[in-house]
């Protein structure tokens, strides 16, 4: 492969950006930057599928693998993928010209500054998923403050500055540790360059330090409880696509890192840490499904939803079985489909009533049915029913739970049904019940554009539930692999 | 005699300061000539340090008062350019105050005189001279908008407090001269050993003169005041350039001569570091004014150069080497936007002026914005890395106390300039300001931010430059 596959997948999106920079958007050119952002960012996605196609699933080496010097005698800039990462890539692609798509309504001034923070943000999560290097690998974690922040303060709701602020803030205050224990990493190996950190491994005395810096900066962006609380505030005060890009694929980060890099490089410690790891995840998974049935804003309910699901990701990531692993990425790929979807059906109704609080509405089935079937769907894909996305993720992980810890895995099944709880009362208050409030008579149904987003997202949700073998196929190896060496590297105490 | 052409810049610079007062003098209305002859005067003298010393090793003179290496040739580069570019933006500033006069470009020549006599200086006599040399015109600088109250005050305090801390600085020099018998700071490197504990009281005087002239904590408190009363345009030299010549005798001084002594001056320059970086980040939360935040955010810039220094190696001193020439392209940038400020023959310079620039001047916005990310230090742009190098020297030293907290002092800092992007951005917009600046000013700003921006593609170019520094 001499094409720089993953290069261009990483630089699109900021070409795209820079040549929306240069059209002023008014009234009248709304249309071409929309579809120059749009064209940007699909054809990044068929070139994700490309990559895809390419990507070889029977071996678990770095596929694709660019190295380039950048810091003379330092830093390598260094992008490959394995089985781990495609699937987010894949995902990152994915939803962004779907989030591009869905800025029709919601997005009124300003329109190509959104799009470019949009594309450059693409870049920025690619970039994320595909580098090996911890060096680059922070650049583009960090980096991705930038654009979020912006889309949450200028286009945000009512209370965006302080939200903005406070996602920013706790964010960067958890990532600042990590940064100091990758330059420690530098000058305890040598090295920056995750594969041969791999090969490598660092002394069993570091680890534990090493492994809570990572850590900190991780238990933020998933988020893990208790530090939480910047999502439900991040997700409110967004706009519809910042939350989609916020729940989708940024909270994705945190569980991919735990996965290369606690995992990876930190064997001993992530087996003396598993226990915080289990407790903070039941207690997500069971306080904040608490929260979120009482929740009186929409937006807030799933936010809340979002830091349950998380908290199986991370219980699955560190069962450290194939099944719980394997769950865990699943959990990840369907919580970005459903997750964004759900955010998408907010703001479809957001649009046309301009409330989120679930007292506004309630017996609209008859008034937008196709809708109402849509987010029946997403509702059940978010609770996990058979037959959707959700059901395997959640299932793999509660099956590696049982193999490593009953109690854990009984207390977690009794979130799923907590989870069942919050999103049916969710849905039964919105959509059935008397129609009250007489505005709502006055709402459309879907448009063409809200329906191919929310199709297009079903699309997928149903056919990983019933058919989840490519996923599986995709990351098999990658996980068993990554397991034997971390049994290995335990055993060996290195 | 015959290395004479080693100093020909400083020779240069002394002859042609006389020369353009005496045009000044006999001159009428020749303010104009002098800016431009002054502007050219600089770019020779860099030209000829270039030419004539920049490819030297190490070489003596006058009796070893005087070192020319490539320490000192490029950070008399970096001043003599930062010192044209200062000038060069200033113009329109000071012809809005009707003081576009002979004297302005004459005493920022002088005074870059001195600061190159001082990065020169192997000897604390020859140093107190060229900081001294420094100090006279930059006292004049200060009150240069004399009808305006605020500037006159500006002037006098940093007056008295500078004597202050000069006449602490020569009497840790006499100190130092008491002990060891000489001022060359070679035959000082000979003499330490049985009198350690007196000369520790010696180099404690002399930081503290030092950490005077660099602003740092706690001898930072004249930095806020003098750098809102000073006319913004002597501002933006305050906070650039004699902060570069005094970052290089703190290297030189601490290096050459005591560098045996780490334990005794490396905890005061932990604490200096330390408390700079707290205190700039923590006290600019609460200011209104745009020239006072940027006093103390340079106050705690200070503190992260003097991290780099604190570790005692030779990357620590480099990766200071490059913050401050970082921080300096970002500080150019910052007041290129200051100076853009302007509607009507004023200059406005409150953080509430800001509001809404993005609507109004989005171009001006998006410039200050990547500037005010990057002295956050958000990567992927040059303040980053700028702090990241310094970083990477200081865990490479085990000192993680100092890492954490300085990361952590950024995460403080970031709040505040956060609060400006925010007011740019998420604010109502105002009345908008002028947009007839001149040709320079939006050179410096494009430059400085482009700069800024691309910084990440080229990172192993500022590197190799500066790893070529070598004085341990």
């Amino acid at each position: 492969m001499n094409f720089p596959i993953l290069s261009s997948l990483i630089l699109l999106p900021s070409v795209g950006a820079f040549f929306l920079f240069f059209t002023r958007s008014n009234k009248q050119n709304n249309f071409t930057v929309k579809y120059v952002a749009l064209f940007t960012s699909f054809v990044n996605f068929l070139l994700s599928i490309y990559l895809w196609i390419l990507f070889d699933h029977t071996t678990s080496e770095f596929q694709f693998v660019e190295q380039r010097t950048w810091i003379d005698d330092f830093i390598n800039y260094k992008v490959g993928v394995d089985g781990i990462s495609i699937l987010f890539i894949l995902l990152t692609t994915f939803i962004t010209p779907l989030c591009i798509l869905s800025v029709n309504n919601s997005i009124k001034e300003r329109l190509s500054e959104f799009l470019i923070a949009v594309l450059i943000m693409e870049s920025f999560m690619i970039g994320v998923f595909c580098s090996l290097d911890l060096v680059i690998f922070y650049l583009f974690f960090e980096a991705g403050l930038i654009p979020m922040f912006l889309i949450i303060g200028i286009w945000g709701g009512a209370r965006r500055v302080y939200s903005a602020f406070k996602f920013f803030l706790y964010t960067l205050l958890g990532s600042v540790l990590m940064l100091v224990a990758i330059i420690t990493i530098y000058w305890l190996t040598g090295t920056t360059d995750v594969i041969e950190l791999y090969s490598l491994g660092i002394e069993a005395k570091y680890q534990n330090l090493l492994w809570l810096a990572f850590f900190s900066s991780f238990a933020v962006k998933t988020p893990m409880w208790p530090v939480h609380t910047w999502l439900p505030d991040a997700h409110v005060e967004a706009p519809t696509a910042g939350s989609v890009l916020l729940a989708a694929i940024l909270l994705k980060m945190a569980g991919y890192g735990f996965i290369r890099f606690s995992l990876g490089l930190f064997p001993i410690a992530s087996e003396v840490f598993t226990p915080l790891i289990y407790t903070l995840s039941v207690i997500a998974i069971i306080f904040t499904s608490f929260i979120a049935l009482m929740q009186e804003d929409i937006k807030k309910l799933i936010a809340y939803s979002s830091v349950a699901h998380m908290g199986y990701v991370t219980l699955g990531i560190f069962t450290i079985q194939q099944q719980g692993i394997e769950g865990s990425i699943i959990q990840m790929i369907s919580h970005g489909l459903v997750s964004a979807a759900l955010f998408l059906c907010v703001g479809v109704i957001y649009d046309r009533m301009h409330s989120r609080l679930i007292d506004t509405y309630g017996g609209i089935v008859s008034i937008i049915p196709k809708y109402s079937v849509l987010f029946m769907l997403f509702t059940l894909a978010a609770l996990g029913l058979p037959g959707t996305s959700g059901f395997v993720g959640e299932f793999l992980i509660l099956m590696g739970a049982f193999k490593d810890n009953f109690l854990v895995a009984v207390i977690a099944s009794i979130g799923v049904i907590i989870g069942a709880a919050y999103m049916l009362w969710l849905y039964k208050r919105v959509i059935f019940g008397k129609l009250i409030n007489n505005d709502l008579k006055k709402m459309i149904d879907l448009n063409r554009s809200e329906s191919i987003i929310l199709t297009s997202l079903a699309i997928p949700t149903l056919f990983f539930g019933f058919y989840p073998d490519p996923l599986i196929n995709t990351i098999e190896v990658s996980i068993s692999d990554l397991i034997e060496t971390y049994n290995f590297r335990l055993a060996s105490k290195i | 005699m015959t290395n004479l052409q080693l100093v020909f810049p400083e020779i240069f610079l002394s002859l042609s300061i006389m020369f353009l007062l005496i045009l000044g003098v006999f001159k009428k209305n020749s303010s104009k000539i002098i800016q431009n002859l002054s502007l050219a005067v600089l770019l020779i003298t860099a030209v000829i340090t270039f030419n004539e010393t920049i490819g030297i090793n190490e070489v003596k003179l006058f009796n070893d008062s005087i070192i020319i290496d490539y320490l000192s040739s490029l950070m008399k580069i970096v001043t003599l350019l930062a010192t044209f570019l200062v000038l060069i933006i200033s113009s329109n500033y000071l012809r809005t105050f009707k003081i576009f006069k002979i004297e302005y470009p004459i005493l920022i020549l002088s005074s870059v005189l001195g600061m190159m006599i001082m990065i020169n200086s192997n000897d604390l006599i020859v140093f107190y001279m060229g900081l001294e040399l420094q100090s006279l015109a930059l006292y004049v600088l200060a009150t240069f908008n004399r009808d305006q109250i605020k500037s006159s005050e500006a002037g006098l305090k940093y007056f008295v407090l500078s004597a202050l801390s000069s006449g602490l600085l020569l009497y840790g020099c006499s100190l130092i001269y008491g002990f060891t018998g000489s001022t060359n700071f070679n035959v000082i490197a000979n003499q330490l050993g049985s009198s350690e504990y007196a000369i520790t009281f010696g180099i404690v005087f002399i930081l503290v003169g030092l950490a005077f002239k660099i602003s740092a904590v706690p001898f930072h408190m004249w930095a806020p005041d003098v750098y809102e009363g000073s006319p913004t345009s002597v501002t933006l030299f305050f906070t650039m350039v004699p902060k570069v010549a005094a970052l290089t005798v703190f290297i030189r001084f601490l290096y050459v001569p005591f560098l045996n002594l780490i334990d005794q001056w490396q905890m005061i320059l932990i604490f200096l570091s330390i408390a700079s970086m707290l205190f700039g980040a923590i006290a600019a939360i609460g200011q209104t004014n745009l020239k006072r935040l940027v006093a103390y955010s340079s106050i705690g810039h200070v503190g992260y150069a003097l991290a780099g220094v604190a570790t005692g190696t030779n990357e620590g001193m480099q990766s200071s080497v490059i913050y401050i020439i970082i921080y300096i392209i970002m500080n150019l940038g910052l007041f290129s936007c200051l100076l853009m400020m302007k509607r009507e023959n004023q200059y406005y310079e409150k953080i509430e002026d800001l509001s809404g620039l993005s609507k109004n001047h989005p171009m001006l916005a998006l410039s200050l914005m990547i500037i005010l990310f990057s002295l956050a230090g958000i990567p992927p742009l040059a303040g980053f890395f700028a702090k990241f190098y310094v970083f990477k020297s200081v865990i490479e030293q085990s000192m993680y106390f100092l890492a954490i907290v300085g990361l952590l002092s950024t995460v403080v800092a970031a709040f505040y300039y956060l609060r400006l992007i925010k007011i740019m951005y998420f604010d109502k917009e105002k009345e908008k300001y002028d947009t007839d600046h001149g040709l320079w000013l939006k050179f410096s700003l494009t430059f400085s931010t482009l700069l800024i921006l691309v910084y990440f593609i080229f990172p192993s170019q500022l590197i190799e430059v500066v790893s070529r520094i070598n004085i341990i």
